[in-house]
């Protein structure tokens, strides 16, 4: 072997060997990287009972209540296969609506989630407003939620309608949650 | 495995510092071309986008310059490579000229994405795996450039900056796939899914345009950045000192 191949072998060697290396602790600390637990994950009981964590999904529609003299607000999050109940109070972002993606930060007390500070997720779809309402018109949109549902964090749902409660035709795209 | 003689004439450092003269007028324009046309377009002629409306059109600066700081990262690993195993001195010298660019760039997509994400997310900022490995890849670049001022040999400064970049490649797949292997605040990918994107057309060209043209910029500025660092590397050879009388007439 010249000097030269041992270079190249020194370099691929590296590449391999950082590669797994990496790649075993990202399989170990695979929970911790998760940011947030999705509704069924938590009645399987795999979040933490006693200290805050992040609950992901989607607002279910129809869900949401807000209090007329406060700035409470509940609605339930849907993973697609169950359902959670959470508590807020205070101002969320603009994107938060029946059928969106949000993350929120919080405590379970009493098989509810009493959250602090809720986010919204956006969705990787991006479209001129004439073009999602000629979508919903057609009926081509639940086609898309369906194929938005797939991304392998989602838990698939029963087909045709991802949100238990609410009408296909009113189905919001999903987005990766 | 040898490298073909061409790619020793070209990267001597002689005939790069004439052909890359040449190069960067051109890059120059049409950078500042698809520049202009890309943030016309994106900026007005594109429309405002279903679900957030004007504020999406950050990510005309955003992604194009999530993508460079990956890129860049890439050309920085391949040419240290190449300068390691073929001790082809300007393939190094790429390699240790690109990181102040690199680095720009990223630190550009996080604070356009920290932007972004007040008004739509709710907060500047989350630790999830995606935003994290963008972080991380900013110490990288920081990490290198720090390491090539610390070593005052050029040769031993390659090299030690050449493992530091192999080491650090295994974060460009973590960074592109985080947003699928783990749940993360940020979306998941639009461009780039082996199906068609999930931008309409009208959004898509525009940022294409953008990324065209950031590309070109890079081209550009790396080209200057490394004649300048090639005329100090070599100052006491008889070319460079002919080419400084000849510009200095």
């Amino acid at each position: 072997m010249t000097a030269r191949q041992k270079r190249m072998m020194f370099v691929a060697m590296l590449v391999a060997g950082i590669g797994v290396f990496i790649s075993l602790i990202m399989m170990a600390l695979n929970e911790n990287i998760n940011h947030f637990f999705s509704p069924t994950e938590i009645l399987e009981g795999k979040a933490p009972v006693d200290h805050s964590f992040r609950i992901g999904g989607l607002v279910v529609t129809g869900s949401v209540k807000r209090d007329p003299n406060s700035l409470r607000i509940d609605f339930d999050l849907t993973d697609g296969a169950k359902n959670y109940p959470v508590i807020y109070e205070g101002i969320l972002p603009d994107l938060f609506r029946e059928g969106q993606g949000i993350v929120a930060t919080g405590i379970i007390k009493n098989n509810v989630f009493i959250a602090e500070e809720v986010l919204a997720k956006h969705d990787e779809n991006y479209m001129p407003p004439e073009v999602a309402d000629a979508l919903k018109k057609s009926g081509k949109w639940s086609e898309e939620n369906i194929e938005a549902m797939k991304h392998p964090e989602n838990v698939p749902v029963g087909e045709g309608n991802p949100y238990p409660g609410s009408p296909a035709s009113e189905a919001r795209p999903a987005g990766a949650l | 495995m040898k490298l073909p003689a061409i790619v020793h004439k070209f990267s001597s450092p002689k005939n790069f510092y004439t052909m890359s003269g040449k190069m960067i007028p051109w890059f120059m324009w049409s950078f500042l071309i698809t520049l202009f046309a890309g943030l016309y377009y994106g900026l007005f002629v594109a429309p405002p986008d279903y679900q957030q409306g004007e504020s999406y059109r950050i990510m005309y600066i955003h992604v194009p310059a999530a993508w460079m700081s990956m890129f860049i990262y890439m050309v920085m690993a391949i040419s240290a490579s190449v300068g390691l195993i073929w001790r082809i001195k300007t393939a190094d010298l790429m390699a240790s000229v690109s990181a102040p660019i690199g680095a720009a760039f990223t630190f550009l997509a996080l604070v356009t994405g920290s932007l972004w994400g007040k008004p739509m997310w709710g907060t500047y900022w989350v630790w999830d795996a995606r935003l994290t490995s963008e972080l991380i890849l900013l110490f990288l670049y920081l990490g290198f450039i720090a390491l090539q001022a610390a070593i005052e040999d050029p040769r031993n400064a390659a090299r030690a900056g050449a493992v530091l970049l192999i080491v650090g490649v295994v974060n460009i797949p973590i960074i592109h796939y985080s947003v699928e292997w783990w749940s993360t605040l940020h979306q998941g990918a639009t461009v780039g899914k082996f199906d068609k994107p999930s931008m309409h057309i009208s959004m898509l060209i525009p940022l294409l345009v953008m990324a065209t043209s950031f590309k070109l910029y890079y081209a550009a500025s790396v080209l200057m950045r490394a004649r300048g660092e090639i005329l100090r590397r070599e100052q006491n050879t008889r070319w460079v000192k002919e080419v400084v009388e000849n510009e200095s007439k």
